[in-house]
């Protein structure tokens, strides 16, 4: 798809080369990974990973370098930023590199070049199956459980969060996988949203278009925290009563909150890398 | 033991005549179509499956296994009667197989049963309901007999029933709905969609469905061969210009301008995938396919 679009970085080509997946003779995983369209991407995305934005990564250890993941956090910010760069120190970072399939918006998928993209880099949208089938094959899956209500946080609201939704947490305990809670600070500063428009975006079918300080949709270069705490285990089969799985789903929460708390004082140099209680 | 085949003229129930004999298996075949050239040993009775004349031949040939495969079901030509022929042929087939004592029953169905969806998980498996029979209805005849096939599971559980829901054929006879759709020089993609598409070389669908006769299989099983290839890939490896259009454009030049004639809904397998799970059936039978995605394309490519 982005045949002799876009340059090849070396390291990046070697990074995707070690990756745990399986690609047939034309290069496509099980899932529609396509080697060369995500070595072309991941190309030109490590420019805005590295350059443009700069990201201090802190706990890459507590995300497993083998074996399946839920990877949980924080929206922080008018679009989906955090996402994109927590694939990116998985990616571009983490040693071994790995490749997390973010569970994703299902409007996502209905846009042309949008879907194209995401299908050949393994973004799926969200749907309970897939991640469990995930799971199973020992993938790592990335999830935010605020989901579009957490982008839709406006700039001054940036490091609070908003409801979890509880499958997250089901899923972890059917497929036994270790939830590894992340936070991430500065999406707010990046893209400070002053208002959502939802009318206007429903016309274009999206949930809503964010609004920033300065009109556009284009985050200004920022550095950004992003902190992995330490995995998380919990017990059970995946269908128990609600209480105990929103008990479940607010230790998690508690630790995210904790993740960004420690990432705010960072960033404000209350604290120093040695503070922190991952 | 005796098998009858039903749409035995068709290219992959051709194969399917083939590959019995090749086993050992005594068949006989109902279309009505003919078998130009056909083996000697394959005798064809140029019958309707719907009509008495289909019914006299489970009455004297008493088939131990009868194979469905008479069915319509490409989609660039709409007969008329293609939802009879899907409905009531069925219908007929599963009280013969009833009626006559047919101890084992195949019905080759078609994995698009799933539909495409935006939202769909990429991996189906066989407890999925069909989600899109509603938005797509050219296709929904094809749903319709494949949930009536399995109706047989319970309704006769004496026969060995099984459904099979096979993924797109290909190869060097150049027939089926995926080749159909490559034909042309220049194939038409809906511009900022590129879905998996999941096929099987005919030889290896063929050789699937007498696996599933050999073993006995009673249930639903999603068949498929090599993990999916994009559909963009699958256009340049079958030596084919990818066309990327608009979705409006696409969907206005459908049937002209050297556009293929599909009903609008089928603009939805263009953009999402439909990939299924066949694990259950590899494990029910041990089935592997023998020709890989490269030499699937090639064969239909080079033929």
């Amino acid at each position: 798809m982005l045949d002799n679009l876009l340059p090849i970085d070396p390291d990046v080509a070697a990074r995707i080369e070690a990756l745990d997946l399986q690609f047939n003779k034309f290069g496509v995983d099980p899932y529609g990974i396509d080697k060369n369209d995500l070595i072309r991407f991941v190309s030109a995305f490590a420019w805005i990973y590295r350059f443009y934005f700069k990201v201090d990564v802190y706990g890459l250890d507590n995300v497993p370098s083998r074996g399946r993941g839920v990877l949980v956090g924080n929206h922080s910010g008018g679009v989906a930023i955090d996402g994109a760069m927590a694939m990116g120190s998985l990616l571009l970072d983490a040693e071994p590199p790995r490749l997390a399939h973010a569970m994703i918006d299902k409007f996502i998928h209905q846009f042309p070049g949008a879907s194209q993209l995401m299908a050949r880099t393994g973004q799926f949208t969200g749907n309970p199956d897939q991640a469990k089938r995930l799971l199973r094959d020992e993938r790592l899956i990335l999830v935010f459980p605020e989901g579009a209500r957490g982008t839709a946080k406006l700039a001054k609201d940036a490091d609070t969060l908003v409801d979890f939704g509880t499958g997250f947490i089901r899923l972890a305990l059917e497929t036994n996988s270790p939830i590894i809670p992340f936070g991430f600070v500065g999406g707010g500063e990046a893209l400070p949203t002053i208002a959502n428009l939802r009318r206007l975006g429903r016309m274009l079918g999206v949930p809503y278009i964010p609004v920033t300080k300065w009109g556009l949709l284009i985050p200004k270069p920022t550095r950004f925290q992003l902190l992995y705490g330490k995995p998380m285990h919990f017990e059970g089969t995946g269908h128990e009563r609600d209480e105990l799985v929103s008990e479940m789903v607010d230790q998690v929460k508690a630790r995210i909150r904790d993740l960004i708390r420690q990432g705010r004082a960072l960033r404000e140099k209350e604290i120093s890398e040695g503070d922190l209680v991952l | 033991m005796r098998v009858l085949v039903t749409g035995i003229s068709g290219k992959l129930g051709r194969l399917v005549g083939l590959e019995l004999l090749r086993r050992g298996y005594q068949v006989a075949g109902i279309d009505r179509r003919a078998w130009p050239d056909g083996p000697a040993d394959i005798e064809v009775h140029q019958v309707d499956i719907r009509k008495r004349p289909a019914e006299d031949v489970f009455r004297t040939y008493r088939p131990d296994a009868a194979i469905h495969m008479a069915t319509v079901t490409h989609l660039v030509n709409q007969s008329p009667d293609r939802m009879r022929v899907n409905l009531y042929g069925t219908r007929a087939f599963i009280h013969h197989c009833h009626q006559y004592d047919v101890k084992q029953a195949i019905f080759a169905g078609r994995h698009t049963f799933y539909g495409a969806a935006a939202d769909s998980p990429l991996y189906h498996t066989e407890d999925e309901p069909p989600i899109s029979a509603h938005s797509f209805p050219e296709l929904a005849d094809l749903v319709a007999a494949d949930l009536y096939a399995a109706s047989a599971l319970w309704r006769y559980p004496e026969i060995a029933t099984a459904v099979l829901r096979l993924v797109y054929t290909l190869g060097p006879s150049k027939h089926g709905t995926l080749a159909a759709f490559l034909k042309g020089p220049r194939v038409p993609l809906v511009m900022g969609f590129d879905p998996l598409f999941h096929f099987i070389h005919e030889l290896d669908a063929a050789e699937a469905i007498v696996t599933a006769l050999a073993h006995k299989l009673h249930g639903i099983f999603n068949v498929s061969g090599p993990t999916p290839v994009p559909l963009s890939t699958v256009v340049k490896a079958a030596g084919r210009r990818p066309l990327p259009m608009p979705e409006t454009l696409f969907r206005l030049g459908l049937g002209k301008l050297g556009l293929p004639m599909l009903p609008a809904a089928a603009i939805d397998h263009l953009k999402y995938p439909i990939v299924v799970d066949s694990e259950a059936f590899r494990r029910a039978t041990g089935f592997r396919y023998s020709y890989d995605e490269r030499e699937t394309i090639n064969g239909f490519r080079t033929a």
